[in-house]
């Protein structure tokens, strides 16, 4: 029994210690900055056009699918409160969270794999130089920075889906609905809607280095730490979704 | 001196054996009773002792899989021991931390087996890069002309000064080779490891690759470690030398110490079986240490 165990809590170990470093070496020179600026390129300006597809289509599937619940009730008029909830806490973090983690936490995991298996992570401990410092740290900030600006645009865009959808199919003004909308946000949900991307990007980032950086065995070992980066990111997105909530839901209570 | 056959009346062999404890003053780096285990059944290195003195090259031989390429990665402190002591540059690395690591470290080069160029970096910025890395929190940054100009030389070391801004995946594997070497001699640490730099070469490139580690030697006075298959690198590493005034290699004259100073180790299956000068090797009986012998290449 210990045994099992013995593994995936020495990995958890490993992942603390990585986190650890990282984190230490935001304060510790020397600081790439061309390094973060990349990245951010990479991760935050590359992913745009995947977020707000995912961003636009959401809200605007949200919107015809709720036009046919509201309308029960006659409250289509409220289609512009409800998407902009449920995007601003939910969806717009989550959705934008998963699609980065698909693309760049495997990104990350097979960039730093393959660098590993071809002996160039050892070369730079070899040459007396911190990987970490030079890998995962600028990744982990430019992720940081960026998952909450693009999940602000997917917020946005996915409004625009559903305003499209309001507009068209329920002859709904710009100001009736953008007005609902506005109205329903508050400081809680807004806190809650960038706290989430903030997380989910230290796990992305986090994870999908941790994965690339212990890969061992060859191509095959860089296929299956990306494979693996990709799914631990997103099943730890959902978990601390559930815990941020319950924190959030608990406090409005 | 071959370790299987009798060794109790040699005296080089009464000294590898007080070595296992003994550091002399001049040792640069100290193997004392290092094993290393995979998975408890996997010996990588199994109670291995040496010291390597200032000034000195081993050669390091064996099958593949008996350990050498490990024993390097273990001197650097990138693989831990099991068991045992490595004392690099008179400090013990088995005990440090990686952090603390990295100052060590960055006294010694190493040319990995596949060179492990930085692929997304070009060859100025692969060489730049322990200029510009190692203690970069302590030291001040070279200046951007001086930083150019120590890069330019280590290219024109190794004849490749025109492929500054190529990628690595633009060179040959011997040109990859030549870049790992001023990668690692860019800084003019005082050791050099060479993790089996000939591995897959053409002759004709090998021997510019083990010229070119002959006149690091020779120039910049490294003490150097070799893994290597080919009893020829043995060979030249310990009859040549490099004779700066015509920039060509020739053989060494007998009174040089080239000859001397050259030692040659042989692994099995992690065991040191073997340590000793390229007479020794000549003249060892065992089965397994003769196959690394060559019977037609005489010392010039």
């Amino acid at each position: 029994m210990l045994d099992v165990l013995k593994s995936p809590i020495l990995a958890f170990q490993d992942f603390i210690f990585l986190s650890g470093r990282a984190f230490k070496n935001i304060f510790r020179s020397p600081h790439y900055t061309d390094d973060i600026f990349i990245q951010a390129d990479t991760i935050g300006f590359g992913s745009l056009p995947i977020v707000v597809l995912t961003g636009f289509f959401t809200g605007a599937v949200m919107g015809l699918q709720m036009s046919r619940a509201l309308n029960q009730y006659g409250a289509t008029g409220q289609i512009g409160a409800i998407v902009a909830i449920t995007l601003v806490r939910e969806l717009g973090p989550v959705l934008s969270s998963i699609t980065v983690a698909g693309r760049n936490a495997s990104g990350m995991a097979s960039e730093l794999g393959s660098m590993k298996v071809t002996e160039q992570i050892d070369a730079m401990r070899a040459l007396g130089t911190d990987p970490t410092q030079k890998l995962v740290t600028p990744r982990l900030l430019a992720t940081s920075l960026t998952l909450p600006m693009l999940t602000v645009i997917a917020d946005f865009v996915g409004l625009v889906g559903c305003y499209l959808v309001a507009s068209l199919f329920l002859n709904q003004t710009s100001s009736q609905f953008w007005n609902t909308a506005w109205r329903a946000l508050e400081w809680n949900d807004i806190l809650q809607g960038l706290l989430k991307p903030f997380v989910f990007a230290l796990v992305i980032s986090l994870v999908g280095c941790f994965y690339g950086m212990r890969t061992s065995g060859g191509t095959q070992g860089v296929g299956r730490a990306t494979t693996q980066a990709v799914v631990a990111s997103i099943v730890w997105i959902f978990i601390l979704n559930l815990l941020i909530t319950r924190l959030f839901v608990s406090g409005t209570n | 001196m071959d370790l299987h056959t009798e060794p109790a009346d040699h005296a080089s062999v009464r000294q590898w054996n007080e070595l296992g404890t003994v550091a002399s003053a001049d040792c640069i780096l100290r193997f004392d009773h290092v094993s290393l285990f995979f998975d408890d059944d996997v010996h990588a290195l199994d109670d291995v002792s040496f010291q390597l003195k200032k000034g000195e090259t081993r050669i390091l031989f064996g099958a593949a899989g008996s350990g050498k390429s490990v024993l390097l990665k273990c001197a650097l402190g990138l693989l831990k021991p099991t068991a045992g002591v490595i004392e690099l540059f008179g400090q013990d690395i088995t005990t440090l931390r990686e952090t603390e690591l990295f100052e060590i470290r960055a006294k010694a080069g190493i040319l990995f087996q596949e060179s492990a160029l930085f692929d997304s970096l070009t060859v100025r910025d692969n060489v730049a890069y322990p200029l510009e890395n190692q203690g970069a929190s302590k030291r001040e940054r070279l200046e951007e002309g001086a930083l150019e100009e120590k890069v330019r030389e280590a290219l024109r070391f190794v004849e490749l000064e025109e492929t500054l801004d190529k990628f690595p995946s633009e060179l040959s594997g011997g040109m990859r080779r030549r870049v790992g070497i001023a990668r690692a001699a860019v800084t003019d640490p005082p050791l050099i490891l060479y993790d089996s730099p000939t591995a897959g070469l053409d002759p004709i490139t090998a021997n510019t690759i083990i010229a070119l580690i002959v006149k690091a030697r020779d120039t910049r006075h490294t003490t150097s470690m070799l893994v290597t298959h080919r009893y020829q690198d043995g060979h030249m590493m310990a009859n040549y030398r490099f004779n700066s005034q015509t920039s060509e290699i020739e053989p060494a004259p007998r009174d040089s110490g080239v000859h001397e100073s050259t030692i040659f180790m042989v692994f099995q299956e992690g065991k040191l079986v073997f340590e000793g000068t390229q007479e020794e090797l000549q003249a060892a009986g065992d089965p397994y240490v003769s196959k690394f012998k060559s019977n037609y290449v005489r010392r010039t």
